[in-house]
């Protein structure tokens, strides 16, 4: 007789967690800018621009909060806030989910505000458009942002489209581990959110920093549409800054520059702000050069500081994650081309990901995914134009 | 009472009460008035004024009747596309019917969406979703909040056979099963999906095999015997608000028409349709209420009149609504927007 074997998704899961709790790979460094180019202080939280590998949450004393504990925080003080607002997902209560976001939250709210759910991402968001059509505010974890392709359709036909057709607002918050960069491979590394950008209705947020991770998160659980939240699963742990205030609070639509020139505008969002950052701290007398505009919300899209930003510089770099064709990049070029193309002093270019799958083995995710030599050399093409 | 057959009644039954023989009225009224108006729809559609298809229910009036009229202030049902009976029961007026079909502004979805994608939130009522099965574990959701909210509501999810094949069916069962929701999932089973018969659909006898396997108590009835739906769907409604979960109810009924309006169903064999024929629910229904002298000929008759003249002045007011502008598709997609804050 055969023992069987039990073939879930989390066996998979957990030897990939393991690693990227364990925090013991590799990671690509991530870094931010210096001197005039560093943004806000609060993104370089350790001397140099590598992270240590063992960064931790920090504790209850510390001033510094990481990217994941900042959206724990935004979580439990949105549930102590409102009772409305409740968790659904995998694995979310007495795990506290695949990467701990959610940790600590059951025991707090109870099981009725925390809901662990099976592996059906389907049912549980159409679970989700219900309790929000009465009033309920349900933000839905989705363990990798991997499994939302099996939740497309009540996304994109059912929250996306209710308001339109009755009237009635789905305020529900899809929160969705995304990206790359620890070998997690085709199936626990993609950028998701060209899925989604073409589909009127939905709200599409992508923070870069953890006060951003927490402000964002708290507006997107009060506004009254679907949101998409794809917080990057690479920053976790690898960020860390002090929070503002309690109620800090992010509005959605509105990019922020965090590096300022009138040579070049870089748009881009999640994790490669820092990555175009620290391209602009190996360029040369990159102080003053650059602009590096953060778009934060892809879906409502700030046209205004993007366009200002160009209308200054003349020159565009656009870098994402995600792959190059039907990427985001090709949406903001034809923006920039309709509406500021007189100002425009060389082409647009592009750094993405080339079109494929990610892939899994170091030396290959590493070729995959842009890197701060990429966007330096592209930089460097266009301020030489 | 009524569904009992003769040999199940030791003793005379005892006179109905006066709200009983309402119900039953009202019931009648409902099942006549769904088939009237999509009798009617199919001729506008054929005389070419609607812009889109006509989905009917015809042979199937019992099921969203009988179930709907059991509910209460606060309860909201989700109906699929052959369901309109549901529909008035809960108060959605014929002329708001024909407004959607004629895609004008006053109508339900203000033009946005069309036929039987229809709802009002106001009545309870969520709009259907073409991709079969969608609204299940969205039915589920809602019963969630009456659960988390400890309210005594109920959720009536009504859905075809084929709408049993999708993920989306069998996780929202799933989900309200191991939840215990006040949910009740109806299955009309008109045994085809599209031109797709039972036999092509799966391999167990009935849907109701499919849905007992998430382990919720599950009935299987006459779909074209108003009163058997009607004490089922009561059984069930008791579980739920008792808090005893979600029930799975299987009427069985037959599709007397196409998939809709273009579809001549020439893939149905004759003989289906002469058994459906023969266990019409209105004629069953209409005789039961006559026998039981709940009604008589005459006022049968009464009633049938009185719903043609509902049924032309609801067209005429359909027709003479106005169209909604083009720019006005431009609106309404966020909850925030301009629209919203009026």
């Amino acid at each position: 007789m055969c023992t069987p074997i039990p073939r879930s998704r989390k066996h998979e899961l957990s030897a990939i967690s393991s690693q990227l709790l364990a925090a013991s790979f590799q990671p690509r460094p991530l870094s931010c800018g210096s001197g005039y180019c560093n943004p806000c202080a609060s993104l370089q939280p350790t001397a140099g621009n590598r992270l240590p590998p063992d960064s931790r949450l920090p504790t209850h004393d510390s001033p510094l909060i990481t990217y994941l504990e900042a959206i724990r925080q935004a979580l439990q003080e949105e549930m102590r806030r409102d009772p409305n607002v409740l968790l659904i997902g995998e694995d979310i209560g007495v795990l506290g989910g695949a990467f701990k976001v959610t940790e600590g939250l059951q025991q707090e709210f109870g099981e009725d505000r925390v809901i662990d759910m099976p592996i059906a991402e389907a049912g549980f968001t159409g679970l989700a458009v219900g309790a929000s059509m009465m009033g309920l505010r349900p933000v839905v974890e989705f363990q990798f942002s991997d499994f939302i392709s099996c939740a497309f359709d009540q996304i994109t036909n059912v929250a996306a489209k209710t308001h339109y057709r009755m009237g009635v607002p789905v305020p529900i918050v899809f929160r969705a581990p995304t990206g790359g960069g620890f070998n997690g491979g085709p199936f626990h590394s993609q950028c998701t959110e060209m899925y989604f950008v073409p589909t009127p209705g939905l709200k599409i947020v992508a923070p870069a920093t953890a006060s951003d991770a927490k402000g964002l998160l708290k507006s997107s659980i009060r506004d009254d549409n679907p949101v998409l939240f794809l917080e990057h699963k690479h920053l976790y742990r690898r960020i860390k800054e002090e929070m503002p205030d309690d109620d800090h609070v992010v509005p959605l639509g509105k990019a922020a520059t965090r590096c300022e020139g009138d040579q070049l505008t870089i748009l881009t969002y999640g994790a490669m702000v820092h990555i175009c950052l620290d391209a602009v701290s190996r360029l040369e007398n990159g102080r003053g050069i650059v602009d590096v505009v953060d778009l934060r919300t892809l879906v409502p899209l700030d046209k205004e500081t993007i366009l200002e930003s160009v209308k200054k510089t003349g020159k565009v770099l656009i870098v994402h994650e995600d792959n190059k064709t039907g990427g985001f990049a090709g949406e903001l070029t034809a923006l920039i081309v309709e509406e500021a193309f007189e100002f425009l002093d060389g082409p647009i270019r592009r750094v993405t990901a080339p079109d494929t799958p990610v892939p899994f083995s170091p030396p290959l995710e590493a070729f995959h995914l842009p890197n701060a030599d990429d966007v330096a050399r592209a930089a460097r093409s266009l301020l030489e134009y | 009472m009524l569904g009992a057959t003769h040999s199940e009644m030791s003793e005379p039954p005892a006179p109905l009460s006066l709200a009983a023989l309402e119900t039953l009225t009202r019931m009648l009224y409902h099942m006549k008035l769904h088939r009237a108006i999509e009798d009617r729809l199919e001729v506008v559609y054929r005389q070419g004024k609607l812009a889109g298809p006509v989905f009917v229910g015809r042979g199937q009036e019992a099921i969203g009747v009988a179930s709907a009229t059991l509910l209460g202030q606060g309860d909201v049902i989700f109906p699929s596309h052959r369901d309109l009976g549901a529909f008035l029961v809960r108060g959605m007026k014929t002329e708001s019917v024909f407004l959607q079909y004629f895609g004008r502004r006053d109508g339900p979805m203000r033009g946005r969406d069309g036929n039987m994608h229809m709802g009002d939130w106001k009545l309870g009522i969520g709009a259907f979703v073409s991709h079969m099965a969608d609204t299940i574990p969205v039915a589920a959701g809602v019963a969630l909040a009456f659960k988390v909210r400890r309210q005594e509501n109920v959720v009536l999810c009504y859905f075809g056979d084929g709408a049993s094949s999708r993920g989306d069916w069998h996780e929202g069962l799933n989900i309200a099963a191991i939840m215990r929701l006040p949910v009740v999932y109806l299955c009309v089973n008109n045994q085809y999906a599209y031109s797709t018969p039972l036999d092509k659909q799966m391999a167990v006898a009935s849907v109701a095999e499919r849905a007992a396997g998430y382990g919720m108590p599950v009935e299987s009835v006459d779909g074209n015997d108003a009163m058997a739906v009607y004490s089922s769907t009561q059984r069930a409604i008791a579980r739920a608000r008792g808090g005893e979960g979600p029930s799975f109810i299987e009427c069985w009924t037959y599709r007397m028409t196409g998939h809709g309006s273009h579809d001549d169903a020439s893939y149905v064999p004759d003989a289906f349709f002469e058994e459906g024929k023969k266990k019409d629910p209105i004629r069953r229904f209409s005789e039961l209420l006559q026998d039981s002298d709940v009604i008589s000929g005459a006022e049968a008759a009464a009633m049938d009149e009185r719903i043609l003249v509902e049924v032309e002045e609801g067209l005429r007011k359909g027709e003479a609504g106005a169209l909604p502008e083009g720019p006005e598709g431009l609106l309404g997609v966020y909850a925030d927007s301009e629209e919203s804050k009026a």
